[in-house]
């Protein structure tokens, strides 16, 4: 049913059709909402979960962990300095192969201290194992939990999903979204069986002690999963979806008329509706302009970004993260698809949005027009160059 | 793919980690011993056995010579020696 949404009450009504059996969570701006919507369904009874309130991120994930270990299908989100307390145990969860499912309200990490949107958080966290999907709009986030449930308990698959989604933008943003019903999420997502789990009737040992001799190939074994059959499950769980639910919002890459595109920007989450806006505008005047959306960005789907963005001349991206020292780390890995081949197109690298700062319809106008001109690696866009001193100043 | 995973519970009877013990171990001498029990609560191995006084020993393919016992044992009826003493 189509329904006026804030985007965290969203999430809540998605994920309480996915009927976890523990949820617990630590509350942190911009992410509140999201566990406050959960918190309500099960104190009025509308939903049979145990909610365990922790006194830290880091117990939030260990929950979470434990109730997966024990068979149980879990969820928690976070933000920000949230997610990286959480760090160590999220390496742990993806590991000892556990899905758990946790929604990231993306937000700038501290200091200083900064309670609005960028990817600087999950991209932290993008080497730990985990399942990646960053989502556009409400829509989007309610249908990649749903499916990230059902791609992560996958028996061949077991590993955990983040769902990735913009603080404000889209946690405090109001949209229409279509929550289905709780019919149609039982036909699709079963019951969580999963092949390994702790049972005193069945002791076992999960999170062992590997030492030199074993631990390179359980690294591999999550490497592989990622790369070959996580890769190839996404468009098949994405059709099983379509068939019951009327839509297909989950893919590896969305591509916004790049056909005949000269120009390609690259961006992930709620500044592509942003960018889709300017190309419109851009083709309006005949310039051929298209976005490559990156929806799942781990496992990174090299094939599919090579091939869309072989055809065109020069390509853009734009993120919302930094690997400071080096450059924004979707560039980098952009890049390195197309080194050492012939007809590569000139790839320019611009971070955006830090901390919050709009990605304004100009921004993008002068990204595509820097595009054009000569490569760039890392400009930062919209700076403030008075706020940029050589030497240290009291403000 | 799966690599090593998860185990058989109480498989870490298997490891003979006393093999990590190196220059010391205890001799319980069994001679003062007033059956506290404290060197069986305190080793963090759970490998002293024991009941009755001068009953107590440990089991050295598990202890890794820590020398907690001695330290606690209130009648001093526990000795650290080197591993290249005579038993």
């Amino acid at each position: 049913m189509k329904k006026f949404l804030e985007g965290s009450q969203a999430v809540a009504k998605a994920v309480k059709l996915a009927k976890p059996g523990v949820i617990s969570a630590y509350p942190i701006t911009p992410q509140t909402h999201i566990v406050e919507g959960l918190a309500q369904f099960v104190a009025d009874g509308e939903l049979k979960s145990e909610f365990v309130n922790v006194e830290s991120e880091h117990s939030a994930a260990s929950a979470v962990l434990g109730a997966e270990a024990c068979g149980v299908r879990s969820f928690t989100a976070t933000s920000s300095q949230g997610l990286i307390l959480m760090s160590e145990v999220l390496f742990n969860i993806a590991g000892m192969r556990l899905p758990v499912m946790l929604v990231c309200a993306n937000r700038a990490l501290s200091a200083p201290i900064n309670i609005w949107n960028d990817h600087q958080d999950s991209i932290a966290l993008r080497d730990s194992g985990w399942i990646q999907f960053y989502a556009e709009n409400h829509q989007e986030v309610v249908d990649f939990i749903l499916q990230g449930y059902k791609i992560g308990e996958n028996p061949k698959i077991m590993l955990p999903v983040m769902v990735c989604m913009d603080g404000y933008i889209l946690t405090h943003g109001m949209e229409v979204v279509d929550i289905p019903s709780q019919e149609q999420v039982d036909k699709f997502l079963p019951p969580y069986n999963p092949p390994y789990k702790l049972d005193i009737d069945n002791p076992l040992s999960l999170g062992l002690l590997g030492d030199p001799t074993v631990y390179m190939e359980t690294r591999y074994a999550i490497q592989d999963t990622l790369n070959n059959d996580v890769l190839k499950l996404i468009p098949q769980v994405s059709s099983e979806f379509e068939s019951i639910f009327g839509r297909r919002t989950l893919k590896l890459v969305e591509t916004y008329k790049t056909e005949d595109a000269e120009v390609i920007l690259v961006a992930m989450g709620s500044v592509a509706g942003t960018i889709k806006d300017v190309i419109d505008e851009e083709r309006s005047k005949g310039k051929k302009v298209g976005l490559l959306k990156i929806v799942t960005y781990r496992p990174f789907p090299k094939e599919e970004v090579f091939n869309i963005l072989k055809q065109a001349s020069r390509v853009g991206v734009i993120e919302k993260a930094i690997s400071l020292g080096s450059d924004g780390p979707l560039y980098t890995e952009i890049s390195a698809l197309f080194s050492g081949e012939k007809n590569s197109p000139q790839i320019s690298g611009f971070i955006a949005g830090l901390g919050g700062r709009d990605i304004t319809e100009k921004t993008i106008q002068t990204v595509i027009e820097l595009v054009k001109g000569k490569k760039t690696s890392c400009i930062f866009m919209d700076l403030n160059k008075e706020l940029l001193w050589e030497d240290f100043r009291v403000i | 793919m799966f690599s090593i995973l998860v185990a058989k519970a109480g498989s870490s009877k298997d490891n003979k980690t006393g093999s990590w013990r190196s220059v010391k171990r205890p001799k319980f001498l069994q001679k003062d011993c007033i059956g506290c029990g404290l060197c069986k609560l305190i080793c963090p191995e759970a490998c002293i056995e024991g009941e009755e006084k001068n009953t107590y020993r440990p089991d050295y393919d598990y202890c890794k010579g820590c020398g907690l016992c001695a330290y606690i044992c209130p009648k001093k009826d526990i000795e650290m020696i080197l591993e290249t003493e005579e038993k």
